[in-house]
């Protein structure tokens, strides 16, 4: 979670694959084919991440989670226990948080997907509690950040953070290992406090 | 996660013929059990039926003098909505008191009462375990059992049941409507599930090819003054170490009824009558409630590393009894 300065992610250089960058460029509604591993058993699935619609073959053993990094190539959700325990693989399905790990991408087809790579607004600048996050320093190895700032996202919609033991009980599906709970704390009330 | 196929059937009666038609088949709602025992290997089925499609399963209604939710209404949408926890806080507890909100927006309430044990003998294939594979032993009688069932249980599993929604049901008499194709039936969820007995691999009465249709809650027995009280490891997040579903019916001063339910010490959801009995047509005090906890837990058989939980079910019972006094 480092600033929104540039447009170019350490991971699509990573990546540096052409099925990336050019994800950038569709707009919402354009469609995006990845090609079929050929397996009989897989099933046509259309997923509609960040606005954007995948056409996707998948077995129908894959989860959302697999799916977004391993497909989609949209590596900002983490894969921390993949049993539903953490919370570093939440993401919103159809604006209510869950956990990509224990969802078959087959059941989120249909539904609008948000991950944290979809959360800034259109110019690029950061979601007010990406910002929150780095004013309250409520990080400190970043793994579970995003799904942190997703599931904050949705803390705060949901009405859920209007104390501080609000937030505890709500915000308690993301596990922080490095122990930077008082920062996500502050940070949700501060998004929360200036009407979100 | 080992390979299956997948239907989504959008009916239910689409759905009930889709589960006869095979063997090996599960159905496939919020997947918060399901999935998670899939990818450690103790669930291998070879078909999935997914009814998040259904929408006749999406019932939602609570005027009138029952409840009524559909198989798939999330345990987020009735712990969160304003009139349940006004006027039945024992329902709204027992689900805002369970997982995180991230599994209470994917679990369903029909697929909740069916969640299978936390017993981490059971859910790690390498153990013997009577209930995954019967005949192969307990690991968990001799093994760590800190966490297992104080009643209902037997020589051959002591595994908890873990839900805390079924255990407010259990005390204001829910029932389920269910599908088969043999028909509709409705079932109350004091006949849903079974103690393990000999046989811990039976858990509950439905057919293989039966489903959960919707959960209807009378709410003359979900009392105003009720709650549900969990004492866990932790503040949030955790299994019940002990709780306590509680409902009452207080005219003056007097007990006219009481329901306690207890959970997280039992092999199935637990309804505590005695102690419910020694209330009726008495002042609630705290004596009372303390009583009343005792005899919740007359018959709990302990190990030596469980036995810590009977004093914390007794104080379950007497917090929820207080607690839902209050609320008269």
């Amino acid at each position: 979670m480092s600033g929104g300065e540039t447009d170019i992610t350490r991971r699509e250089v990573i990546v540096a694959g052409a099925a990336v960058a050019s994800l950038a460029v569709l707009g919402p509604g354009q469609a995006l084919a990845v090609p079929s591993s050929g397996d009989q058993n897989e099933l046509p699935v259309a997923l509609h991440v960040n606005g954007v619609r995948h056409d996707l073959n998948l077995e129908p053993r894959v989860t959302l989670l697999d799916t977004l990094r391993e497909r989609l190539n949209l590596c900002g959700t983490k894969k921390g226990c993949d049993i539903g325990q953490c919370g570093a693989c939440t993401v919103h399905l159809d604006g209510s948080r869950v956990l990509s790990c224990l969802t078959l991408a087959a059941q989120a087809a249909g539904k609008e997907i948000t991950t944290i790579e979809g959360i800034s607004d259109p110019g690029g600048g950061l979601h007010p509690m990406q910002q929150a996050f780095l004013d309250h320093d409520a990080m400190q190895c970043g793994y579970c950040t995003p799904g942190q700032i997703m599931s904050g996202i949705a803390c705060v919609a949901e009405g859920h953070a209007t104390t501080d033991d609000d937030v505890r009980e709500y915000m308690s599906g993301n596990l922080c290992r490095c122990g930077a709970y008082r920062g996500i704390v502050a940070a949700i009330r501060d998004v929360a406090g200036s009407g979100g | 996660m080992e390979r299956f196929t997948y239907a989504a059937p959008r009916t239910v009666k689409d759905a009930v013929l889709e589960l006869a038609s095979s063997g090996n088949v599960k159905v496939l709602a919020g997947g918060t059990t399901l999935i998670d025992l899939m990818k450690n290997g103790v669930e291998k089925p070879k078909r999935l039926i997914d009814v998040t499609g259904i929408k006749e399963l999406n019932e939602f209604v609570i005027d009138g003098d029952e409840l009524r939710f559909g198989a798939l209404v999330k345990m987020s949408a009735v712990a969160d909505h304003p009139e349940i926890k006004k006027r039945h806080p024992i329902l709204s507890e027992a689900l805002w008191r369970g997982a995180s909100q991230q599994l209470r927006n994917m679990a369903t309430l029909g697929g909740n009462v069916l969640q299978r044990t936390r017993c981490a003998y059971f859910r790690d294939p390498q153990y013997p375990c009577n209930k995954r594979q019967p005949g192969t032993g307990c690991a968990a009688i001799d093994g760590i059992n800190r966490g297992h069932a104080l009643l209902g249980t037997s020589e051959d599993c002591i595994a908890v049941y873990p839900g805390d929604w079924a255990t407010a049901l259990a005390a204001v008499d829910a029932s389920f409507d269910t599908m088969s194709p043999r028909g509709a039936r409705t079932i109350s969820i004091h006949d849903l599930h079974v103690e393990p007995g000999r046989t811990p691999n039976v858990e509950h009465t439905l057919a293989a090819d039966e489903l959960i249709v919707r959960t209807r809650i009378p709410t003359r027995s979900a009392y105003r003054a009720s709650t549900y009280q969990k004492i866990r490891d932790r503040a949030s997040y955790a299994f019940a170490l002990a709780s306590a579903a509680v409902a009452l019916d207080i005219q003056g001063d007097v007990v006219r009824d009481a329901r306690i339910a207890i959970g997280g010490v039992a092999t199935r959801p637990w309804r505590a009558r005695d102690a419910e009995q020694s209330l009726i047509g008495r002042r609630l005090d705290e004596r009372a409630a303390r009583h009343a906890g005792e005899l919740a837990y007359v018959n709990a058989q302990t190990t030596p590393q469980n036995a810590f939980r009977v004093p914390l079910g007794i104080a379950a019972v007497e917090r929820a009894l207080i607690v839902a006094r209050e609320r008269a």
